[in-house]
């Protein structure tokens, strides 16, 4: 991953901040192809803020290397930094932060005499597509939270910046507005090409939205990956628990009716209850947790019996009063059981079973 | 009534506010933005004025521009007369005095503009010179109003530090407040009553006029 990396990260920076310093040193290197979004997740408080505000040029690191498509953004020791004006990204927030003084169109226009940016054309299509060129002489003050920042980011991506720096923008937002607001943003990314690194604390908007997920503890990067492979396999316990305990587990939607979808996942197929609906053929990320996966001796009767999977035991470890038993159904899949229901069914790895999982228990996050 | 006094009164105000617009706001952008440490001690110079005595300034910048000092000589021999008891004098004087009325509304103002908007601007690619003009001073129309008047109407009243460094000069230092302080003492009580009335009256149409232009102003900017 290392050699093909866009952007490079390699920082400390101490930050004075009441109640007790704080160091956030961010290290890592992740490919940036055109459209790509890079999402860094971390609990609030992580330092996923900081580390943006560093790619931004807002923090300055005490010491260490920040590289972005080829070109050197801060190497503190060689004296090498490239103020905010120079880096051309896209900055939003999670407050829209419009100019209230000036129009609609004077805030999408503002950054364009400095540095340029999309040419008409191309403005014209990203004002319709994001829908602000209804709106261009209003007042900032006059728009709802949701239009104002669609409003700051065509503001952000009016000037063709070479990445998308997104704050948090649609944690203020309510939930229709926000997952709207995320397909379109995706798609306009996709379409104009560039690439985002987007903050959240937010699993589901992870999941959703990212294509590579680093992970952020206590200003650390923890873990950097695929969204399923990070969500599935956490490098060690404080990854996991700030992650949440669930398998994630890429899956496509084959079939709805009545109020029960079927999704494919690993070759094999499981109900899931709906919860809102989903077109067929889309793709989703589902997430079981492994206390709602149950196991059972296989018999034939479990053959046509609902979100039964046939599966062999890969492993087993004990988790306090707990054991966890990793199950192989196609894909993997852990089941959390006592020690009493492990030695009744006289589980050890090879054993063949049955692994049951309730309709319910299965949720959906549809990928944006 | 003493027109002539009350000219060269509105005279030196308008030549002081000018000046501190001038040093102003460069000096409340500093003292805002700047990250240096010892800019606590510009703050509270800038503040003197507000608690010294008018005399104790007044004593220092008689003593500052006097025959007896560098800047005092220098000036003398570059214009061919000295500072002390001329208009010049005076405006130095005043420019000092009346400093605070103006950085601090400008900085208080300054200070209270949305720091997220300022760095939106600097990825949009503006610097801070051109963001400071396009971001916070059209924001801070209020501090700037409000600076302006106050420097103004302090410099049309101010009496202790104009005694001190101006004197009582018909036409080049005396002002409104020494025209009065004039006539009370030689017991012309109707003179007095006329200048003073006029000068009420100028200080509270250019309020009223201030305060209605800036609630327009900030409802047409807040809005």
């Amino acid at each position: 991953m290392g050699q093909t990396a866009d952007l490079s990260v390699d920082v400390t920076q101490r930050l004075d901040a009441a109640p007790q310093p704080f160091v956030v040193a961010p290290s890592f290197d992740v490919a940036l192809p055109p459209g790509a979004i890079v999402v860094l997740f971390g609990p609030s408080g992580a330092g996923k803020t900081t580390i943006l505000r560093q790619l931004a040029g807002l923090e300055r690191p005490d010491r260490g290397v920040i590289r972005a498509g080829g070109a050197t953004w801060c190497d503190v020791g060689r004296g090498v930094w490239v103020p905010p004006q120079q880096r051309r990204v896209g900055l939003v927030l999670q407050q829209p932060s419009l100019f209230p003084h000036i129009s609609v169109r004077g805030n999408i226009f503002y950054g364009r005499r400095a540095s340029g940016g999309a040419d008409a054309q191309e403005l014209s299509r990203l004002l319709g597509s994001l829908g602000v060129d209804a709106w261009l002489d209003r007042r900032p003050r006059t728009l709802s939270g949701g239009e104002a920042q669609r409003v700051a980011l065509a503001r952000a991506l009016a000037h063709a910046p070479q990445i998308a720096l997104l704050d948090e923008p649609f944690a203020s937002l309510d939930t229709p507005t926000r997952t709207r607001l995320r397909g379109d943003v995706r798609q306009l990314l996709r379409r104009t090409g560039t690439p985002a690194v987007f903050v959240t604390h937010d699993r589901a908007e992870a999941m959703a939205l990212g294509d590579r997920i680093v992970v952020v503890l206590a200003g650390r990067v923890r873990q950097v990956g695929g969204v399923a492979d990070v969500f599935s396999r956490p490098i060690d316990a404080d990854v996991a628990a700030a992650l949440g305990v669930e398998a994630v587990l890429a899956a496509r939607v084959v079939a709805a009716s009545g109020g029960v979808l079927t999704i494919a996942v690993g070759g094999r197929t499981i109900h899931v209850a709906e919860r809102e609906p989903l077109d067929v053929g889309t793709n989703v990320f589902a997430c079981i947790r492994a206390e709602d996966v149950t196991i059972e001796m296989r018999s034939p009767a479990h053959a046509s019996a609902r979100n039964h999977l046939a599966a062999r035991v890969a492993s087993i470890t004990t988790e306090g009063v707990f054991d966890r038993v990793t199950l192989d159904c196609g894909f993997t899949l852990d089941a959390l059981i006592t020690h009493q229901s492990r030695e009744e069914l006289g589980l050890v790895p090879g054993a063949e079973v049955a692994a049951a999982i309730k309709a319910t228990a299965v949720h959906l996050v549809p990928l944006a | 009534m003493d027109w002539d006094a009350l000219w060269l009164s509105v005279r030196l105000a308008a030549a002081t506010t000018t000046i501190l617009l001038a040093i102003g706001i460069p000096l409340a952008y500093w003292i805002v933005f700047s990250p240096r440490r010892w800019k606590i001690l510009v703050e509270a110079v800038v503040a003197l004025p507000l608690v010294l005595p008018p005399t104790v300034l007044g004593f220092y910048v008689l003593v500052a521009i006097g025959p007896n000092s560098p800047v005092g000589r220098l000036y003398a021999r570059l214009v061919g007369h000295g500072l002390p008891f001329t208009f010049e004098g005076l405006l130095v004087a005043s420019v000092l005095y009346s400093l605070p009325f103006a950085v601090q509304p400008f900085s208080a103002e300054f200070a209270a503009v949305d720091r997220r908007l300022l760095e939106v601007s600097w990825t949009l690619g503006l610097s801070r010179a051109a963001t400071f003009v396009r971001v916070v001073l059209p924001l801070s129309v209020r501090g700037l109003v409000t600076g302006i008047v106050l420097s103004f109407a302090h410099t049309l009243g101010e009496f202790g530090v104009v005694l001190m460094v101006g004197g009582n000069l018909p036409g080049a230092t005396r002002t409104v407040s020494i025209s009065i302080y004039d006539a009370v003492q030689s017991l012309d009580y109707a003179a007095a009553a006329r200048t003073s009335f006029v000068l009420l009256v100028i200080s509270f149409v250019i309020l009223t006029a201030t305060y209605s232009l800036q609630r327009s102003a900030w409802v047409k900017l807040r809005t």
